[in-house]
Order: structure tokens, then C-alpha cells, then sequence
């Protein structure tokens, strides 16, 4: 691969998009000035499955300041109902409880809440049925898991060998349903101009948005256009359109050239934006005395809505973490009345590794054996399934890095041997891995301007991941230019086509894109072009994609106080070490990376989104009763790398870095509670009820 | 039912008219186009809305506007006049103590309230013996900036840029 | 949020009568909790009557060696006062243990006391709730009702009270000071809040039109001894699963004189007095600790999910004890 030399990148370049936002006046998605604005506010369904027999809209459409209501009797017809999730206001039919059913528009944000509270609906309620059980007699397995990965798969004979092993662990561990919960709620303002549909949106890609509210509304794509500079956060549950989106949109039509201002409120987030499922995930792991693996068996069950499947891949890490004669994975679903789940961050790796790196954990004190020798003992020379040769495993490495750094070698193995006025103190270790994964669809353009300046356009998605900063370190240094002399341009479908910024894939696969314009440029124009020159190019297929199995690698250390009597658990010192590639921007990287630790350790601690089996709701639908990492909870926490240039991954020599701080941070902090007290919660979140006596 | 009022917002008074029901949040973005208070959980719950009210830190999705009648707002956008950013903001963009930065405008004001209050010798949850904190440990900034949310994860340089624009305040 | 019509009010006496005269007027303070259950559709006022610019934000001596707080007193004024901080510290570490800065720079000293108790399915309209609308039934008792009440609960409601600051005026003999039509009169913290009864719908004893003008302390020696610990979910900005106030002075080893009360475990704050009974006068030992706190803790019926809070509100007063008797606060 020809490599790109760094000059820009590597240097920690201040975000670009800083100062506005620190002002505040970075325009998110529902801040865009706009003229006329009338505001929505949506009806929900109050039942979790049956019909709408009547809905009686007079005594809102009477109110003041009220514009219009729309029902699935009055909307707009949309033309696919391909996304049954996108199937908005289109039949009387409820899946859920919480789904859109009606919605008013109103000239004030005030008047549209008043209005929609005042909207009569009458159902016939059907029997639902939202009871997440690993004992249920309809799991069924789906075709495949999300990421097109396969759903069971098997080498050797993993019973067998478990049944034969020296050493044994069968542990069930169950993580909770969990929500992505950004800061800015999922947000759009829609304007019909006709034949025009814009929207503001709070969104991972613009494109995406585009080509999916298109194909629903039955107009054609150019018809069609998506705004969003600024995102407050997606973590995966701002990767696809939501019904939010076609909400909007039907409103929009209602109310041709005035903008439809809509954001969700924080109890709406909870069934109307995605989340993550469910799991319960029985690990078997046999193994000789001294620690070498003979048999993995990983049986995880999770939960999809009945109207549309979404099956996590929660399994998937399990297939090339460790080597092993004997292996079977396999996923099961229980199809819910339930909103349907979806992305959050390293979904599968975040949950999967969890049971995983726990699971070690327990054999490392079955076999009486470090936990950081257990890992080394197991290291696969190649992909344990493909047998592809490693691209650029380097698990080892970040585990021997973190160890010195983290003064492992002190640790006394034994748990509950530490403590400090009444906090018994331990400390974990765990191992993280996300596939580098480069989506194919980016196109960038570069256009030269005076004085040696450049724009470049793709419409890309900056959600706090630093989008604004590396790409324009990446376009410098592929047009061999100061990062002044770029002038960036993303978040808008008026440029070129763009992947989700999702599965860590987006710098990736972008960054490539404005490598491979750049090459484009200079082929086209040689080496000094003229202002006015331009070339666009796409991203490339790598060469070795299909050849090497690439992957990032980590590991976790995490140090925790648990109090002796109250069951309290407090993070005391954390380190995740990641091997990532080149890391492009340092100031960022780290950022980021404490970012996925700091929601590793809020699932490890904090999150549970408890569903009311008789409402079919989540019943903690709030900030107050969904608990997410504050500020006092994160203490000395730190992140670094191994220096590295994946020239496999790359023209950049990267991979990404937006998931793998995650990914196995929660597995850390319960190992390290076990070290500390001797009891290990397979539960998650590790609350206090679970440890006081 | 209509309320005029009058409020100063960002050293600029500004006279409207709104429904009661409206909040000093919504006042300030869908009325006045003053976007530096941000709208992320609407019930007190996360802090993104935090502005200095009359000079200190407040949530302002939970109080009307009518009630606020005749108060001074100042946001993060006011803290920066004419794009200059305020030392605890250039603070904030050094130790990259953002991310989205969705929640980061209510940190600012946050932070700076938080500071004013321990310069008064107010104590924290975690003030040892409740005396006045000499100067603000780590472990004193985490507490008193616990009401602001951050979905990315930035607290730690949050903390660092906390801790920065104290020094600079110590060494002018 | 129903529209309403809002006012201010220039003197008590007026803002009483104004309320009283109206069914569906309410006292508007800092709003945290209000303008919350406003937006929930959990409250209905077709008046507000504002009573933030009252002269009641002053914390004044009294003669017999307690103080007087005003009903507008921020809570963040109040925790920060040197008096409280160093003659009841208990009151501070509440305080400072609710919410969070912004918030407590908005609160009142009366609205604090009148939060109403926290349930997740008080919060939610599109559920039943006997607080919300009696005789429709409670959500909670066959539902998630991990954070809910040990003590006192009825077959009603079982929602726990969230006030901090409320647990240590139970704790501390404080006294409510009350305005209505007739004039004033004093209620007990500890029968400020009621249990939930047959009546779910109120949380308080104070009547429709009556405006809390002042909380007193009274001179409390032991108070000076006193302490505030919040076992919670995350460790800052989450309402407590169990809370302990406490006030212990020890002398030649036995409990000369005690104070408790319990946060999270009853639809208000729990005054323990068979613990502090069985503290009296006792030898102040591990072993007596958690003889007081059975004692206290005898009637505890649990729910589903929160058998926890027994051995959490257990250990949790043992904890607080130990430390008074080592002499930290």
C-alpha cells in the first residue's frame, strides 16, 4: 500500500470545531435559525401491541396556536414499507409501547405538548408479550447477525472436549438493556419546499438519512436533503434513520414551506432511538491444569423486536480472541413486542467480551494462574476460524505494556487481601479487540483554490469523534499542504456521498477517500494544480482485505474501592492500552478512547434499562432513574497506545479507535471487584444491592 | 396565557413577549436564537441547560421565564465577546475537555459558578469537616461538577482544564 | 403543560390568600420539582403564585440558641451557612449531598421539603398510580420497586420520600413554621411528612393555601456531632437507595445523647426512635449498633426488589455510629 507521509498527522492538533462549541454557537441540529418555525410534539402509543379503534384529535386541533393533526388516517402515504420501523402513521396497527401514533403541529412548543396531551385514543389491545428469558421455547436463530457475521459457528467438538477438560468453567452472565443515550436528543427540523424536502438532522450520516427518508417518502434522493455540521453525540443510536425522521417529514408535507421542528425528549430516547439488547450468555471454557484452552463455548440469547429483526453479534469477539482445538459459538433470539434494538457502541465486542474476559478471569483462578499469563498462553498465531495470518496482532504487546505501567507485578493474586479503612481494594485486567473495518461507497472531491488552498467536500459526520480535525490532517498531509491551507467540508448531502460514521470504519474509509482524490488531483493535474483544478475519487478495496485478519487489540486494567458494608464500588485507577495504528491526532485519540472506558465503566456500575413486563415499557426513562457516569465517578483514568503504522489497514497507517475503549472495560472492573471482595457479580451493573450482606 | 419581560442576556437587554408556560431554556433558544444553553434532558437531570443567573450556576429547563423577570443571563457565548475565548474556555479547548460538545457550554458556566462559590468558601459533599477548601483537589472538582453530564466521556480533561485555569488564576 | 396564570406575590399574608381562595393555585419557589411535574402532566395549577422575591431568604439567630431559616433560602446558602456548618453539620452534608450545584442554587428551603416522593411510576403518566389518581392502584408494589419503601409503606403506595436535607431535620427536632388563613402555626419535621395511608395523594400535612415561611432548629448540643451518609447508585447526582443522619455523643463510652433518622426507606423521612432508644444510655459498641438498628429496622417488609435496603440501612447506621464514636464526622 503506498503510504501517505505523516507530517500533520501525528501532531495533536487542537479540534478544529472547538471554540464554536465551547461558545456554544456550533449549530446543532434543532439550532439551525430558520424563519416561521412551528414546533411538533408526538402522541405515543399507550399499549404494547393491539390496534387504534379512534383517535379524537378535535379537542387539540381546537386549541390555540394548534396548526394541524396527524394520524395514521391523515398523514401522507409513504411508499415502502421495506423499514417497518420507518412505517410511520401508516396503519392502526401497534408493535410497541411508546410508538408514534399521532403528532401536532403547533405554532409555539408549548401549544404542540398541550395539544398532543389532549389527543383521546381508543385501542383494542392485544396480548404482548416482552419477557426476556433464556428458558423461552421460541428462540429462534436468524439468518445471520448484524455485520452480515454468521449466527452459530463450530470447530471441532466443543462438548466433548468441555466434557473432558482438566479444568472447567461454566458461568451464565447477563448483561442489561442499555440505552446510547447521547447528550443532544435525536433531533430534525424538516421543511417541504416543493419538490423539496430538507432536514436538519442529528445524524452519523447524512447520506444515509437521505437515501432512507427518500425511498420512504417515494421521492428521488436529489430530491432530497440532509444538514447536520454538528452532532451532540450518537454512539451508534444516530447511525440509521429513525421513525423520528419520518415523522417529521409527514408533518413537513402538512405544512409546505414552514420548518417542522422536532426533537425528541429524554423519555422519548428510551423507545424510540434504538438500544442495545438484552443478554444472557452462558460461557464454557475447558482447559488443561496449566491453562491452555481445549474447548470454548459461547451460547449467547438476546432479544429483537417482532416487527423487524436486529440480531446483535454478541459471539463474534469469541471466534478469534484465543486459540483453541474446540470452539462453538451461537446466538438465539427472542422476538419481542418491543421497540427494535440497534447499534451502540462495539456492539457484540462490548457485551460479549464482557461474559468472555470474565470467563478468563475465572479460569485464571481455576487454574491458579495470572490472569495476564492465562491470555498469553492462549495467544492464536492465526485467525483461530479463518486461519488468515494476523494483520497486526499486537494483544500481548498492550497487555505487557499496561502491566508495567499498571504495577501488576505487585498485585497479590489472592482476592480480598486489600483493603483501606473499611474499602476493600482490587484491581482486574481484561483484553479488548474491534475489526478494522473500511466501508466502500465514500467519494471525496478536492478543489484547488488561491494561494495553494484546497477545499475538500465528503459528506462525513462529526459526533465528538474529531472528524473536522483528522480529516483535514489527513488531507494535508495527502496534498502535502499546511492543515491551514485545507478547508474542510462535511455534514451535508450537497457533498459527496459518505459512509456511516460507524464500526469505528468512518476516518477509515473517508480519510481514504481524500487520499485516493488527492493521488487523483496530482495524476490529473500534476503537482502544482491551478486554482480551479479538482479530482474526486472513492474509497479503494484494500488488497489485503480478504487475506489478513485485521483487528485492533487492547487490554483494560481497572483498580477498584468496594465499601465493606455498604457494597459500594468506586473506580479508583483504570488504564486501557490499545493497539490501534497510527494514531492520528494524539490530543484526540486519548480523548476519545476515555471516552469508551469512562461508558465501559458506566455499564460495568451504573446503566439498566428495566422494562415493566406488564406496561412493555422501560420504566426508568429518564436520566434520574437511567444512570450514566458523572463526573465524580471517573477518577484517575488514562489511555495510550502502541506506536505503530498499520500499512495493511490504511494509507493513513490507521485503524479506528471510536469503539475498542469499550470494549472490555466492564469485564476489568468486575474482575477487579472479585479480586477485591471475592465475589463475582455476573450481573451487570454492579450496584450495591448486589454486594452488601 | 402572555407575559412580557425583560432580561439581560449576555450583557444585552432583551424585552419579550411569551406564553408562561415557557421555560427560561426555551426563552432563550426559540425566543432570543441564544443557543449556548442546551436543551438535553428537559427535567434538571443533566445540566446541559447551565447558565450563571444573576452570576451563579443554575439549570434553566426548570424555571419559567416569567419568573425570571428582570435577571441577568450569562451563557458561554457571553463569556466569549466577540469570539475571545474566556481563559476557562481556552482552558477547555487545550485539555480537549469536549467531545460532541453538546454538554460543554454548561460545563463552562458550571465550572466557573463552581469556582466563584469555593472562592466564597463554600464546601462540597466531599469537604472534609465542611471547612472552607484551601484549594479544590481533583476530588473536589469531580463533585461539584457531578450535575453536568457527559455522554463522551470527557471528565477527565474536564478536570484537567478545571485544574489549569486555576492555576493561571494563581499566577497572573 | 395546562396553561396557567402567573403571579407575584408582594407580602405572605396576600400570596396565602390568594392560594387559599383559588382550588387549583399553587406556591411557585425555585420550580425544580414543580415545573417537573408540570411538564409530566403530573401537576395541573391554573395559578402560580411566585413567592421567590418574599423576605424569607434569611437565616437568623434565635434566643433560645437555635436559628431560624427562611423558607426562600437556597440550599445552597443554607449549606454553605457557618452557623449550620459548624453546629449542624448533618443539615450542610445533606444539602450538599442533594442534586446538584445548579439545582441547589435554585431550591428552596420550603420547596425542598415538598418535594413530592419519587416513584418511576409517579413520573409516568400512562400508568396507574394511587398518588396521582386515588383508587386507581400502585404500579410499584408488583412492579421494579427496587428503590422503594421498607418502612411504613401501605397497600397504597410504597414510593420513598427523596428529600436529603429533609432526613436531617426529621434527625434534628427541627420545626416547620407555617402560614395560612389563621395565621401561623408549627409543625414537627418529623410530622411534617406523612405515610401513605389510605391517602397516597398527600405527602405533607400542610393544608391547600398554607405557605411554609421558616424551618427552626432548635439548640441541639449533639448536632454539632452529627453526620450525613448517602449510599446512591453512581457517587454524585442520584437520590439515595439508603441514607443515614445522624447525631452521637459519647461519653465515658456509653451514648449520652442520639439522633437518627433514615433516607430511601419510607414515603417520608424514618426519625428512628427505637434505635436511638436502644442507644440511649448504652454502651457504645459494635455489637449495641446493630442491636439499635435491628431494633429499628424489626417491622421492615420488603418488596420484590429491595430486600437489599434491610442490610444496606443496617450496616449503613452502623457505619455512621462508629465513626461519630471515633470522633470524625
Amino acid at each position: 500500500m503506498q503510504m501517505i507521509e505523516p507530517r500533520a498527522m501525528g501532531t495533536p492538533l487542537q479540534r478544529i470545531d472547538g471554540a464554536a462549541k465551547i461558545m456554544g454557537t456550533a449549530p446543532y441540529a434543532f439550532e439551525h435559525r430558520l424563519e416561521r418555525p412551528t414546533y411538533l410534539h408526538p402522541v405515543q402509543s399507550t399499549i404494547a401491541r393491539g390496534r387504534i379503534l379512534k383517535i379524537d384529535t378535535r379537542a387539540a386541533e381546537s386549541l390555540e396556536g394548534v396548526i394541524a393533526v396527524i394520524t395514521h388516517e391523515t398523514a401522507a402515504r409513504l411508499a415502502s414499507d421495506e423499514n417497518k420501523e420507518l412505517w410511520v402513521l401508516q396503519s392502526a396497527k401497534v408493535h410497541f409501547r411508546g410508538q408514534f401514533i399521532a403528532a401536532v403541529i403547533a405554532q409555539t412548543p408549548e401549544s404542540a405538548r398541550a395539544g398532543a396531551d389532549r389527543i383521546a385514543v381508543e385501542y383494542e389491545a392485544a396480548r404482548h408479550d416482552v419477557s426476556f428469558s433464556g428458558g423461552r421455547k421460541d428462540l429462534y436463530a436468524p439468518k445471520t447477525v448484524n455485520a452480515g457475521y454468521p449466527t452459530d459457528t463450530n470447530q471441532g467438538d466443543a462438548e466433548t472436549a468441555f466434557e473432558r477438560a482438566e479444568v472447567k468453567v461454566d458461568s451464565t452472565y447477563t448483561t442489561p438493556m442499555e440505552h446510547n443515550s447521547p447528550m443532544e436528543p435525536h433531533t430534525t427540523i424538516a421543511i417541504w419546499e416543493s419538490p423539496k424536502l430538507t432536514l436538519y438532522d442529528s445524524t452519523q450520516s447524512v447520506h444515509s438519512v437521505r437515501t432512507t427518508v427518500a425511498k420512504s417518502l417515494g421521492l428521488k434522493v436529489d430530491q432530497v436533503r440532509v444538514v447536520s455540521p454538528y452532532v451532540g453525540g450518537g454512539f451508534g443510536s444516530k447511525g440509521e434513520p429513525h421513525a423520528h425522521n419520518i415523522l417529521a417529514a409527514l408533518a413537513a408535507l402538512r405544512v409546505p414551506g414552514r420548518p417542522v421542528k422536532f426533537a425528541l425528549t429524554r423519555q422519548q430516547m428510551f423507545c424510540l432511538a434504538g438500544y442495545r439488547t438484552p443478554t444472557i450468555q452462558r460461557f464454557r471454557l475447558g482447559a488443561t491444569r496449566d491453562g491452555r484452552l481445549t474447548s470454548i463455548i459461547h451460547d449467547v440469547v438476546e432479544l429483537t423486536s417482532r416487527f423487524k429483526e436486529f440480531a446483535e453479534q454478541t459471539a463474534v469477539p469469541t471466534r478469534l480472541m484465543y486459540a483453541s482445538p474446540n470452539r462453538r459459538t451461537r446466538h438465539r433470539l427472542a422476538a419481542l413486542d418491543l421497540p427494535k434494538p440497534s447499534w451502540m457502541r462495539a456492539p457484540g465486542e462490548t457485551p460479549g467480551m464482557f461474559a468472555g474476559e470474565v470467563a478468563m478471569d475465572e479460569l485464571a483462578v481455576a487454574c491458579g494462574l495470572d490472569p495476564v499469563e492465562l491470555r498469553v498462553r492462549n495467544e492464536p498465531e492465526r485467525n483461530p476460524e479463518s486461519d488468515n495470518p494476523w494483520g497486526n496482532r499486537h494483544l500481548l504487546e498492550c497487555l505487557r505494556e499496561g502491566a508495567r505501567r499498571f504495577a501488576w507485578s505487585e498485585r497479590d493474586p489472592r482476592p480480598r487481601q486489600r483493603s483501606d479503612r473499611g474499602w476493600l481494594i482490587g484491581s482486574g485486567v481484561a483484553s479488548s479487540t474491534y475489526p478494522r473495518y473500511v466501508l466502500l461507497g465514500s467519494r471525496a472531491t478536492i478543489r484547488c483554490g488561491e494561494r495553494g488552498q484546497y477545499t475538500v467536500r465528503i459528506g462525513a459526520a462529526d459526533l465528538g469523534t474529531g472528524t473536522w480535525t483528522t480529516l483535514t490532517q489527513i488531507a494535508a498531509d495527502a496534498l502535502q499542504c499546511p492543515v491551514e491551507a485545507v478547508h474542510l467540508e462535511i455534514g451535508d448531502t450537497e457533498q459527496p456521498n459518505a459512509t456511516v460514521a460507524g464500526g469505528s470504519s468512518g476516518i477509515s474509509s473517508w480519510g481514504w477517500a481524500i487520499v485516493a482524490a488527492a493521488q487523483e488531483l496530482r495524476r490529473l493535474h500534476g503537482a502544482r494544480p491551478a486554482a480551479g483544478a479538482e479530482a474526486s475519487a472513492q474509497t479503494p478495496k484494500g488488497a489485503d482485505d480478504e487475506t489478513f485478519a485485521q483487528h485492533s487489540f487492547g487490554a483494560q486494567f481497572a483498580e477498584v474501592r468496594v465499601n465493606t458494608l455498604t457494597g459500594e464500588v468506586r473506580l479508583s485507577r483504570m488504564l486501557g492500552v490499545f493497539s490501534a495504528g497510527r494514531i492520528i491526532n494524539p490530543r484526540l485519540a486519548r480523548s476519545q478512547l476515555i471516552g469508551g472506558m469512562t461508558m465501559g465503566l458506566s455499564m460495568a456500575l451504573h446503566e439498566e434499562s428495566v422494562v415493566d413486563e406488564r406496561f412493555g415499557h422501560v420504566i426508568n426513562h429518564d436520566f434520574a432513574g437511567y444512570h450514566i457516569a458523572a463526573n465524580a465517578d471517573v477518577t484517575d483514568m488514562d489511555a495510550v497506545w502502541l506506536d505503530e503504522v498499520d500499512d495493511r489497514s490504511t494509507p493513513m497507517g490507521s485503524r479506528g479507535i471510536g469503539e475498542i475503549g469499550i470494549v472490555g472495560a466492564a469485564a476489568a472492573i468486575a474482575n477487579a471487584v472479585y479480586h477485591a471482595t471475592g465475589t463475582r457479580i455476573r450481573n451487570l451493573p454492579i450496584t450495591p444491592d448486589k454486594l452488601v450482606t | 396565557m402572555k407575559a412580557s419581560i425583560t432580561l439581560r442576556v449576555d450583557g444585552e437587554q432583551r424585552s419579550l413577549t411569551l406564553d408562561t408556560r415557557t421555560t427560561l431554556l426555551d426563552a432563550l433558544r426559540e425566543h432570543l436564537g441564544v443557543t449556548a444553553a442546551k436543551k438535553g434532558c428537559d427535567h434538571g437531570q443533566c445540566g446541559a441547560c447551565t447558565v450563571l443567573l444573576d452570576g451563579r450556576r443554575v439549570t434553566t429547563c426548570l424555571s419559567l421565564a416569567v419568573a425570571c423577570d428582570g435577571t441577568s443571563v450569562t451563557t458561554a457565548e457571553g463569556l466569549a465577546p466577540g469570539g475571545t475565548l474566556h481563559p476557562l474556555q481556552q482552558a477547555f479547548l487545550e485539555q480537549d475537555a469536549l467531545q460532541c460538545g453538546y454538554c460543554t457550554p454548561g460545563q463552562i458556566c458550571s465550572a466557573l459558578g463552581m469556582l466563584d462559590e469555593a472562592q466564597a468558601g463554600h464546601p462540597s459533599f466531599v469537604t472534609e469537616g465542611l471547612a472552607a477548601p484551601a484549594e479544590l483537589s481533583d476530588e473536589e472538582i469531580r463533585e461539584r461538577m457531578s450535575g453536568n453530564l457527559c455522554r463522551c466521556g470527557a471528565y477527565v480533561n474536564i478536570v484537567a482544564a478545571i485544574r489549569q485555569a486555576i492555576a493561571e488564576r494563581a499566577t497572573p | 403543560m395546562t396553561p396557567f396564570a402567573y403571579e407575584r406575590a408582594t407580602d405572605a399574608s396576600s400570596a396565602v390568600a390568594r392560594v387559599a381562595a383559588h382550588p387549583n393555585a399553587v406556591f411557585l419557589g425555585g420550580g425544580t420539582n414543580l415545573v417537573d411535574h408540570m411538564k409530566l402532566g403530573i401537576a395541573h395549577p391554573q395559578l402560580l403564585v411566585d413567592v421567590t422575591r418574599l423576605p424569607f431568604s434569611k437565616i437568623e439567630s434565635l434566643p433560645d440558641g437555635g436559628i431560624r431559616v427562611g423558607a426562600g433560602v437556597r440550599n445552597s446558602d443554607l449549606a454553605a451557612d457557618r452557623t449550620v456548618r459548624e453546629r449542624y453539620p448533618v443539615l450542610s452534608q445533606a444539602l450538599l449531598g442533594g442534586a446538584s450545584g445548579q439545582l441547589r442554587n435554585l431550591a428552596t428551603t420550603a420547596g425542598n421539603l415538598l418535594q413530592r416522593t419519587r416513584c418511576a411510576y409517579f413520573q409516568d403518566v400512562t400508568v396507574p398510580c394511587n398518588k396521582r389518581t386515588p383508587g386507581s392502584g400502585c404500579s410499584a408494589i408488583d412492579g421494579h420497586n427496587r428503590d422503594h419503601a421498607i418502612l411504613g409503606a401501605s397497600d397504597q403506595c410504597v414510593a420513598v420520600h427523596p428529600s436529603d436535607m429533609a432526613v436531617a431535620l426529621a434527625a434534628l427536632d427541627a420545626t416547620v413554621v407555617v402560614l395560612g388563613r389563621q395565621g401561623e402555626r408549627r409543625i414537627s419535621a418529623v410530622d411534617f411528612h406523612r405515610l401513605p395511608g389510605d391517602a397516597a395523594q398527600r405527602d405533607s400535612m400542610l393544608e391547600h393555601g398554607e405557605l411554609i415561611v421558616a424551618v427552626e432548629l432548635p439548640a441541639l448540643p449533639v448536632a454539632a456531632h452529627s453526620v450525613y451518609y448517602k449510599v446512591r447508585d453512581r457517587a454524585s447526582y442520584a437520590f439515595a437507595l439508603v441514607s443515614v443522619a445522624a447525631a452521637l455523643e459519647v461519653r465515658s463510652g456509653r451514648v449520652h445523647d442520639v439522633r437518627i433518622a433514615f433516607g430511601g426507606v419510607a414515603h417520608k423521612p424514618w426519625r428512628a426512635r427505637r434505635a436511638e432508644a436502644a442507644l440511649r444510655g448504652a454502651p457504645a459498641t459494635e455489637e449495641v449498633y446493630g442491636r439499635a438498628a435491628d431494633a429499628e429496622l424489626a417491622d421492615a417488609k420488603v418488596l420484590k426488589h429491595n430486600a437489599f435496603k434491610i442490610p444496606l440501612a443496617r450496616n449503613t447506621l452502623r457505619m455512621v455510629l462508629r465513626q461519630l464514636a471515633q470522633g470524625g464526622r
